[in-house]
């Protein structure tokens, strides 16, 4: 199996449309309704937010888009394919990748390990468990030079449990990119970061978005305005409002979900 | 690069390359086999043999335990299976040794394939439900089926001759053949660990959805660490029915499940050499303690308690601890 595969005549993605279109998306939870009836569309190569107050459903959203969760309702297309009962494994395959509000490290390996687990997707499945894990150190380099770039180089033998916070949502978004996928969802990146980093990931989110599809949960607001090209507003599980951060900052709707949910 | 003084916390940082880890590996695997040569000349074989038999079996466990993050509690059904097939084989076919265990081997790996698919849908403690209902289904089918002689069991299985030549009669011979096997099913779990599949599984254990995230499917190496793991326990089984001669229920009772997560635990699960360890202190329990009669239950349960509330991280692990090294 390969990530990377000749797009289908007709399915032809070009800069500017859509490459993640979601239709009428929902989830229930016995009863209630967590997600309701999303439609969003993320644009190729774009930055594309995704905020609301505390259980808008924003999590949710991506545990349904990258197949985490069943939906009630609703359809997900990606990339000109409509993913909305593939597995999750194969979404991952087909180049969206997704990371995870509580990190999500290999807690028991260690940091150059946990991005050598992503490079070693290059060479498909791993079931040989004849061959010594020897064959894995030519990936070593490029795992380094993964680790020096979200500033854990000097990290690459300590165990992940042992990192601290940032360090893990540095390691794990090191171990997202080393998958190289057209398209990342980012729950909350920066979320338990001290500023120096913020600063650091954003400049590689900045970066690593060139020729890449990025739909990113986000509470600092700073960030998001200086990332984004647009913002999808959530409240309820609901589709509040959508747009470039000027029109969102100013939409009554938003700043009202946003004080009520403060005085909630 | 790093932004700030900060370096890697100290004590905790094991070396970029694994090779370090596996010369050590490799020097306690050489000096372990050189006493094992050796031993059956001042310790009783048969005793040695049950210690053999039960290092595998543990080993077994441990890397669906240890190493799969998969906690089954019904690992007697593939032991037990594998040494009723093999005593079977052996006694009423008439076949030799070798074939014996490689049949009863194969029913254990054909019993996990089945049982793996259906229970690795589930997590943990439903799991390990699943697992255990499963081998109380075997013990029930044991129990009533006519080839496995019910309450008597298999008794007197020959030895045989291995490839119909060498007389596995006398002890020292058999010995030398079980050592031979065990020592070939502990380094293929060696390698199995320390593999780009064990890679794999390790990130499944220490957090699925994360590799599931990643592109991995999560099941399939489930499934297949689990009919490894079945297939190695059942390979221990038959190699065991040979060893007393004899398969019965005790091999799949539940008990039997039970003893095989006590030796992992006690040992030190998750470690290459933990589960030797347990099975040699657990069956030299049971042997010294022979003479109290059930008691030996009673006692081998306060051992382990006090064991595992005292060391959690079985013996091999606190050794791994101190030393800072994997073992
Ligand atoms: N598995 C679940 N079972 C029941 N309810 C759930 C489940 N997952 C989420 N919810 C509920 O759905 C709502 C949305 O949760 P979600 O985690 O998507 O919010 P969020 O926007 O990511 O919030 P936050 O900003 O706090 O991360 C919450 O009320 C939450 O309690
Ligand atoms: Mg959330």
């Amino acid at each position: 199996m390969t990530d990377r595969r000749p797009r289908a005549a007709g399915g032809e993605v070009s800069i500017g449309q859509d490459v993640l279109v979601a239709r009428g998306l929902t989830r229930e939870f016995s009863g209630f309704v967590a997600v309701d009836g999303v439609d969003l569309s993320v644009r190729k190569e774009s930055i594309h937010a995704l905020i609301g107050p505390n259980g808008a459903g924003k999590t949710t959203c991506f545990n349904l888009l990258t197949r985490f969760l069943e939906p009630t309702r609703g359809s997900i297309v990606y990339d000109g394919r409509d993913i909305t009962r593939m597995a999750a494994a194969d979404v991952a395959r087909l180049g969206m990748v997704r990371s995870f509000q509580i990190s999500a490290v290999f807690p028991n390996m260690t940091a150059l390990e946990n991005v050598r687990i992503a490079l070693q997707r290059g060479r498909g499945d791993s079931f040989d468990f004849w061959r010594s894990d020897r064959v894995l150190s030519r990936y070593n380099d490029r795992a380094l030079a993964l680790l020096d770039e979200v500033g854990l180089g000097a990290f690459a033998g300590t165990a992940a449990w042992a990192l601290p916070y940032g360090r893990k949502r540095a390691l794990e978004i090191a171990t997202t990119l080393a998958l190289e996928p057209q398209m990342l969802l980012l729950d909350e990146p920066m979320a338990g970061m001290a500023q120096e980093d913020i600063e650091r990931i954003s400049q590689l989110i900045r970066r690593i978005a060139r020729g890449r599809t990025i739909l990113m949960v986000e509470h600092n607001l700073s960030v998001v305005s200086s990332l984004s090209d647009t913002i999808t507003v959530l409240a309820r599980g609901k589709v509040l409002a959508e747009g470039d951060y000027d029109a969102i900052s100013r939409d009554e709707r938003v700043i009202e979900a946003y004080i009520g949910a403060a005085h909630a | 690069m790093v932004t700030g003084p900060e370096t890697a916390p100290a004590g905790i940082s094991v070396p970029v390359t694994a090779t370090g880890a596996a010369r050590l590996h490799l020097a306690i695997f050489a000096v372990a086999l050189a006493l094992a040569l050796a031993a059956p000349f001042f310790l009783y074989p048969v005793f040695l043999m049950k210690v053999l038999c039960f290092a595998l079996f543990a080993s077994a466990f441990n890397l669906l335990l240890g190493y799969g993050g998969l906690l089954s509690f019904g690992h007697a059904a593939y032991f037990g299976s594998a040494s009723y097939v093999a005593a079977h084989a052996a006694k009423v076919w008439g076949l030799t040794p070798e074939l014996a265990i490689l049949l009863g081997t194969g029913a254990a790996a054909v019993l996990g394939v089945v049982f793996g698919a259906l229970a690795i849908r589930r997590q943990g403690i439903y799991f390990a439900m699943v697992t255990l209902a499963f081998a109380q289904m075997v013990y029930f089918f044991s129990l009533q089926a006519p080839f496995t002689g019910g309450e008597d069991g298999i008794q007197s299985v020959p030895r045989g001759r291995l490839f119909g030549m060498i007389s596995l009669g006398p002890d020292i011979n058999l010995y030398f053949f079980v050592l031979a096997i065990v020592v070939g099913g502990l380094l293929l779990i060696y390698r199995i660990i320390h593999s780009p599949f064990g890679q794999v599984l390790k990130a499944i254990r220490d957090n699925e959805p994360r590799a599931v995230s990643l592109g991995y499917r999560a099941n399939r190496y489930k499934l297949a660490v689990f009919v490894m793991s079945a297939t190695l326990a059942g390979l221990a089984g038959a190699t065991k029915a040979l060893v007393f001669q004899l398969a019965s229920l005790t091999d799949v009772y539940w008990t039997m499940s039970g003893e095989v997560v006590l030796i992992t635990l006690l040992g030190g699960m998750g470690t290459v050499f933990g589960p030797i360890v347990g099975a040699a202190i657990v069956v030299t329990m049971q042997n010294y303690f022979a003479g109290f009669g059930a008691w030996v239950t009673v006692i081998q349960g306060t051992i382990f308690v006090i064991g595992v509330l005292l060391f959690r991280e079985g013996v091999v692990g606190i050794l791994a601890r101190w030393l800072r090294r994997p073992l």
